[in-house]
């Protein structure tokens, strides 16, 4: 192994990715303008849900929990209609998402003391929406009730009584329960892992194509130097994206940071290794700049999204499709990201998903490595 | 055979449905500009290939510097320097840093390096050309500047892909005195070529058909050993002579050479009679019929046309 051989080409890679346009937009503009797309556009968390309202009783008490649903973040009261036609056609198409229909004996019935029914119509053709409108609803009613009822017990003087058990929940890491605050962090692993296997897929194809490689093995250059001085470059181009990708993610998504620069940078150095030994075993087999741009893109881009716990939870996956999840190294860079960005976990916490990926980014080497010879045959 | 720099032993490659070199065998001395010569697919890129270490063949030996190529074909990539076919240095690096990339690949002390290029670029006419992007080159300036980089370093053998293939006669002329300047310095040049004047140039040549080979010598001593003779004649009607005298009494092959017609005949003096009579006596017009020393292009047609009529075993 010379050095000088493996600096040489590093050098001559790195004058390449500067004239070549392409490369450069995709190191410079990539990380910008997925992280802003991918930040900004998945957002799982359900608030200003549009509420329609029919308030057949109109006195200061239907007023009244009408007004909490107003004031709560998670509601919009968009309006109130006058007869259940106007309720339901605003279901229909989809000027509203929960219609609430408070009765017309809601404050007599308070009174009394008797039990009340406050009819919620959800639109279930979005599941998920669907539910959460339902879980809030119960919230705002159940807080509603829960006063209502000790203001009547206060009234009959009766003795009061103190439920029996409460939750006190309070939340760790993601205080506000945030869905930006660990989506973001997995967001940037999607953009390291798209940018480097992009980047590394052209660089062998690269000289297949133009008819560089022929020449290139024809010198005592090792198949090793080619594959480590190719790296280089784009580990340093990886690096710096992502930088890039983690100060968006402090600055501007304000996503808090409460672990340390260098547990992020080992974690991240690693994980970059293995995507762009991915991303370049993919240049070797192929020879073929689109193909292995395409399968790069393919490889890396739906299953860190879909397979990596990113977007659903890995034990929640079938148990068949479980297995797959390990063969992605995003699933373990994820783990690091959240941890370090939201538990400020060090280096040996993280010790599991650190070495899973040293070993991933290991066969990923070997591989391309094996797979490169230094002969048109 | 010691003293020879490449030796070539009954050397096989297959490819699938077609076999591209068969049997091949040859050796070459040290400082000695050899051509490999042929058509398009009869073998000389694969071979050029397999000298190079590039391409592993089927059977056989070779042997570059001494090293054995089959075996141990990273070795022979320090002491050679390949030019393949098409144009193989970055189009987006200068010329200034593609002769860099190769010193530093072979290992070219800095101080030589600077040395080096200055005077190769200067052989070559291109010193002012140093902070051009290569692809900006024109062809023959692209080919010099793949000598140059070929030549950074000092390899024991040159392989030259069919080199001056697109270039101007000028760039040509330049290319050529290299190689003998080099070939003077006791490099052994081996380089291939389809063109037939670009062979006469060479020490030796091996006239290569089908991955066969079907002589291996000196430009004059291929001609002279050449059996019988050629009758060359001129005329605005060359395609009616053509069709007139191919079959006639000891006339084994009928070429297209410029204007002229080439006859391959086992006699010239005595076929001439003959054949300007039967012209004369097909009223087809001609300005001159003469005996013409041989040309390796007629060599070789009628090398190819006795390969064909009795293919190797």
């Amino acid at each position: 192994m010379s050095l000088r051989r493996l600096l040489a080409v590093s050098r001559k890679e790195v004058f390449q990715v500067l004239r070549d346009f392409r490369s450069l937009l995709i190191v410079l503009l990539m990380p910008l303008m997925l992280m802003t797309v991918l930040g900004y556009g998945i957002n799982l968390d359900t608030r200003h849900i549009r509420v329609f309202a029919f308030d057949r009783e109109g006195s200061p008490a239907s007023q009244d929990l009408l007004k909490r649903f107003e004031s709560s973040e998670y509601f919009d009261l968009v309006a109130t209609v006058t007869d259940y036609r106007a309720l339901a056609a605003a279901l229909d198409d989809g000027r509203c998402q929960l219609a609430i229909v408070i009765p017309h004996d809601f404050s007599a019935r308070l009174h009394d003391g008797r039990p009340v029914n406050v009819q919620a119509l959800v639109d279930g053709s979005d599941a998920n929406t669907a539910e959460l409108a339902i879980g809030y609803a119960q919230g705002v009613l159940g807080a509603y009730g829960a006063t209502v009822q000790a203001d009547y017990l206060r009234k009959s003087n009766a003795p009061t009584v103190n439920p029996v058990l409460s939750v006190e929940v309070r939340t760790w890491f993601n205080e506000d329960l945030e869905s930006k605050n660990f989506i973001v962090p997995g967001v940037a692993a999607i953009v390291m892992a798209v940018i480097g296997v992009l980047l590394t897929s052209l660089t062998i194809a690269r000289e297949w194509e133009r008819g560089t490689m022929e020449q290139l093995i024809s010198t005592p250059v090792t198949a090793l130097e080619i594959v480590i001085g190719k790296l280089l470059p784009y580990f340093a181009l990886g690096m710096l994206d992502t930088a890039v990708c983690a100060a968006i993610a402090v600055w501007w998504f304000e996503v808090p940071f409460r672990g340390s620069l260098a547990t992020l940078a080992v974690g991240s150095g690693i994980y970059l290794t293995a995507i762009l030994g991915l991303g370049f075993w993919i240049s070797v087999v192929t020879k073929n700049q689109l193909a292995a741009s395409q399968i790069g893109l393919v490889a890396t881009f739906l299953p860190s999204f879909l397979l990596s716990g990113f977007t659903f939870p890995i034990e929640q996956m079938p148990l068949g499709v479980q297995p797959f999840t390990y063969v992605i190294a995003a699933r373990y860079y994820i783990v690091i990201l959240k941890s370090v960005f939201l538990r400020g976990s060090g280096l040996g916490a993280l010790a599991g998903p650190l070495i899973a990926l040293v070993a991933y980014a290991l066969i990923m080497v070997f591989l391309a490595k094996r797979s490169f010879h230094k002969s048109l045959a | 055979m010691d003293d020879k720099t490449v030796v070539v032993r009954e050397l096989v490659k297959d490819f699938p449905g077609v076999r591209a070199i068969d049997h091949l065998s040859f050796d070459v001395a040290p400082g000695e500009i050899f051509g490999i010569v042929g058509p398009d697919g009869a073998g000389k890129t694969t071979i050029m290939r397999i000298l190079a270490g590039v391409l592993p063949p089927d059977a056989g030996a070779a042997t570059v510097a001494r090293c054995d190529v089959v075996g141990d074909p990273e070795g022979v990539k320090h002491l050679i320097s390949y030019m393949p076919q098409r144009f193989g240095l970055y189009e987006d690096l200068t010329v200034n840093e593609n002769i860099r990339f190769y010193a530093d690949l072979f290992g070219v002390r800095r101080s030589d390096r600077e040395a080096r290029a200055a005077e190769l670029l200067k052989a070559c006419g291109m010193s002012e050309f140093r902070a051009r992007l290569a692809g900006k080159l024109s062809g023959g300036m692209k080919q010099k500047l793949g000598l140059v980089c070929a030549l950074i370093h000092t390899p024991r053998v040159l392989l030259l892909d069919e080199p001056t293939n697109g270039v101007d006669p000028v760039s040509r002329r330049e290319f050529w005195a290299m190689l003998y300047s080099l070939a003077g310095q006791g490099v052994t040049v081996v380089n291939s070529t389809a063109y037939l004047d670009e062979a006469e140039r060479c020490h030796r040549i091996a006239l290569l058909h089908q991955g066969r080979l079907l002589f291996c010598d000196s430009p004059a001593r291929l001609k002279s050993r050449l059996q019988g003779s050629v009758v060359s004649i001129v005329s605005s009607e060359a395609r009616r002579i053509r069709d007139a005298l191919a079959a006639a009494d000891g006339v084994s092959s009928v070429v297209l050479v410029g204007d002229a017609l080439h006859l391959f005949v086992d006699d010239a003096d005595r076929r001439i009679r003959d054949l300007s009579a039967r012209l004369i006596g097909n009223q087809i017009p001609f300005d001159e019929i003469v005996r013409v020393t041989p040309t390796i292009e007629d060599l070789f047609v009628e090398a190819v046309r006795k390969d064909s009529a009795h293919p190797a075993p």
